[in-house]
């Protein structure tokens, strides 16, 4: 990429004394933030104003949407539920892809190109297309209704996306790096834990934010692998109907609060945002 | 660059993925594949069914109207969301703090769980008490629990905002990688914003372009939580799409062999274009000159030279 230091003309973006641009994006971002604050809006209104009366600024505040989520075991069991598959499953997929983003960016060998290609197949395949057979697998082995089942099945499509975002990462890393550490005598695999490793550790941290990313965020295969015991929160916010209709005030809550592991993870990866959903909504 | 070394005992270090990877999809595709040519009663009494499921799929209206209200969803997104997304990314400022804090705004919605995406929507579009509902409710009547054209209608402004933020950030990366050259190149040439948006940055941006295309394409394609929860595919079928289609099929109905057949016509589909989509991926990385490097080149030698021409005349 060229980058020159003159300043002589900038982008599109800048060179006007009223920054027209600059307001109408600001503008937009606020349009666009409309349903996330009205979202939260909701979670802190009580039940009985919600269906009584509509209204912008809620007149009075209450928390008990959010008190009810940390105190209820239905509502935090099911976020630790969904915490917990979505961990194990960034450690078993970045484990398991790590080697393989080596070999691919090292090595050419049978089949390589083929194998790449069927990689990623896999993350374009639809989910409910999977959702028959290992509905069945899980129940044979054991496992339907454990947080294993979903951090396993989610391997389907985080295990080639971490692939990919790896295997970019090494490859800027200099060939001449594994030759010279070769000749200084260094094994494989003190090479790799010791030395190649850390050197990819970005490439690794951006990596296991997009596999706890689209584990989060995915729906269905989470649904249809649990039951009562380990349901996922995005599970147990569709069943919140009681007898008095859908309590909105907690539904709303929960929301707000499974939005927020995801904005503090766009902090950390905000420069490798555009290529981390661009390989992960493959 | 050291050319990569041909090790065939590289195969080692992939052999985890290939297990894994077998195990989360190869078993489930072949027992799809399997469930699709035989009617299953019981684990000891089935029936050779051949090709039946998949001429009963291709002529059940319910599946042929899902499969036909994907491909006009993913038309109505593609048509507003590109545009929209190029339109938003050049807004975006470039530098300093503003840049970040411009890039964590945008990305928020991408990182929202689908179904709290649904419910969001479902809370705002409510006609009695959302903000969208009643603000529609003052000129028109809104009801999306009964009007299909409502439920639709929320469900496209839903994925509009869902997932334009993706097409605005693959946009800015591409327009962050255009040198400032070419931008004193055209300022130089006085040309118009519109000449330099279309002579300068959109040949720039076919590739982005292209990935952002194909990518919405097919999720929108694979849609499930978002309409699932916003209407559950209602009122009656209006935004009943084929994901919504196959779970109710496979996992409510258990209709096993017509749920499989489907399964892998659906699969199938997703392959060939996946297949597509890498070929133009792939296309400007293959060694050698190929096609798109080649004139790459030639309008790299036209650019230059019609720069050094203006420059002599003026």
């Amino acid at each position: 990429m060229t980058t020159t230091n003159i300043p002589v003309v900038k982008g599109p973006s800048s060179g006007s004394y009223f920054d027209w641009r600059s307001w109408l994006f600001w503008f937009l971002m606020a349009v666009w933030s409309i349903p996330l604050l009205w979202l939260v809006s909701m979670s802190l209104r009580f039940n009985e104003d919600i269906l009584s009366r509509f209204e912008v600024i809620p007149s009075r505040i209450s928390f008990r949407g959010y008190t009810e989520f940390f105190t209820d075991p239905l509502w935090y069991g099911s976020f630790i539920n969904s915490l917990s598959y979505t961990t194990m499953n960034m450690v078993l997929s970045v484990a398991v892809a790590l080697p393989a983003a080596y070999a691919f960016s090292r090595y050419t060998f049978s089949g390589d190109k083929h194998l790449f290609f069927w990689l990623l197949t896999n993350r374009m395949a639809p989910a409910a297309v999977f959702l028959l057979p290992f509905y069945q697998m899980y129940q044979a082995v054991g496992l339907f209704d454990t947080t294993y089942a979903v951090a396993l099945a989610h391997m389907l499509f985080n295990v080639p996306l971490a692939v990919w975002i790896l295997e970019g990462f090494m490859s800027g890393v200099p060939k001449q790096l594994d030759e010279i550490a070769e000749i200084d005598g260094y094994k494989f695999g003190r090479f790799f834990l010791t030395i190649f490793i850390p050197m990819i550790r970005a490439g690794i941290g951006v990596t296991m934010f997009f596999t706890f990313m689209f584990s989060w965020v995915e729906l269905l295969i989470a649904r249809t692998l649990t039951g009562p015991a380990a349901m996922p929160l995005a599970v147990q916010m569709s069943t919140t109907s009681t007898a008095a209709g859908l309590d909105w005030a907690l539904l709303s809550a929960a929301g707000v609060i499974a939005i927020v592991p995801g904005v503090i993870v766009i902090w950390f990866v905000r420069n490798y945002i555009a290529k981390g959903f661009a390989l992960g909504r493959v | 660059m050291l050319a990569k070394r041909k090790n065939n005992r590289a195969w080692l270090l992939v052999l985890p993925v290939v297990i894994v990877v077998a195990f989360t999809a190869i078993i489930p595709i072949m027992t799809v594949a399997n469930y699709s040519v035989q009617d299953v009663f019981s684990p000891t009494n089935r029936l050779y069914m051949g090709l039946d499921f998949f001429r009963q799929i291709a002529t059940d209206p319910a599946i042929v109207d899902a499969f036909m209200r994907n491909l006009t969803f993913s038309t109505q997104i593609l048509l507003i969301e590109i545009p929209l997304g190029i339109f938003i990314a050049r807004l975006m400022p470039r530098e300093g703090w503003k840049a970040a804090a411009a890039l964590v705004i945008v990305a928020i919605p991408l990182v929202i769980p689908w179904n709290v995406v649904g419910v969001t929507w479902r809370i705002l579009a409510r006609p009695d008490v959302g903000l969208l509902g009643v603000g529609i409710n003052q000129f028109r009547p809104f009801d999306i629990g009964n009007t299909p054209a409502d439920a639709w209608f929320t469900m496209v402004a839903m994925d509009v905002w869902h997932w334009t933020p993706l097409v605005t950030l693959l946009v800015y990366a591409g327009l962050r990688s255009i040198p400032q050259a070419y931008y004193q190149a055209a300022s130089i040439d006085a040309a118009s914003p519109w000449s330099v948006f279309r002579f300068v940055e959109l040949p720039k941006l076919r590739r982005v372009l292209m990935i952002a295309l194909l990518l919405r394409f097919m999720d929108s394609f694979m849609i499930y939580a978002e309409p699932y929860i916003l209407t559950g595919g209602g009122p009656g079928t209006s935004t009943q799409v084929m994901s919504i289609l196959l779970s109710v099929l496979a996992v409510i109905q258990f209709d096993l062999g017509k749920a499989a057949a489907f399964s892998l016509i659906y699969f199938l589909f997703i392959q060939v274009f996946s297949f597509v989509f890498f070929t133009v991926l792939t296309l400007d990385e293959r060694p050698g000159p190929t096609k798109a490097s080649a004139k790459k080149q030639k309008v790299r030698e036209r650019e230059i030279r019609a720069t050094a021409t203006e420059g002599g005349n003026s």
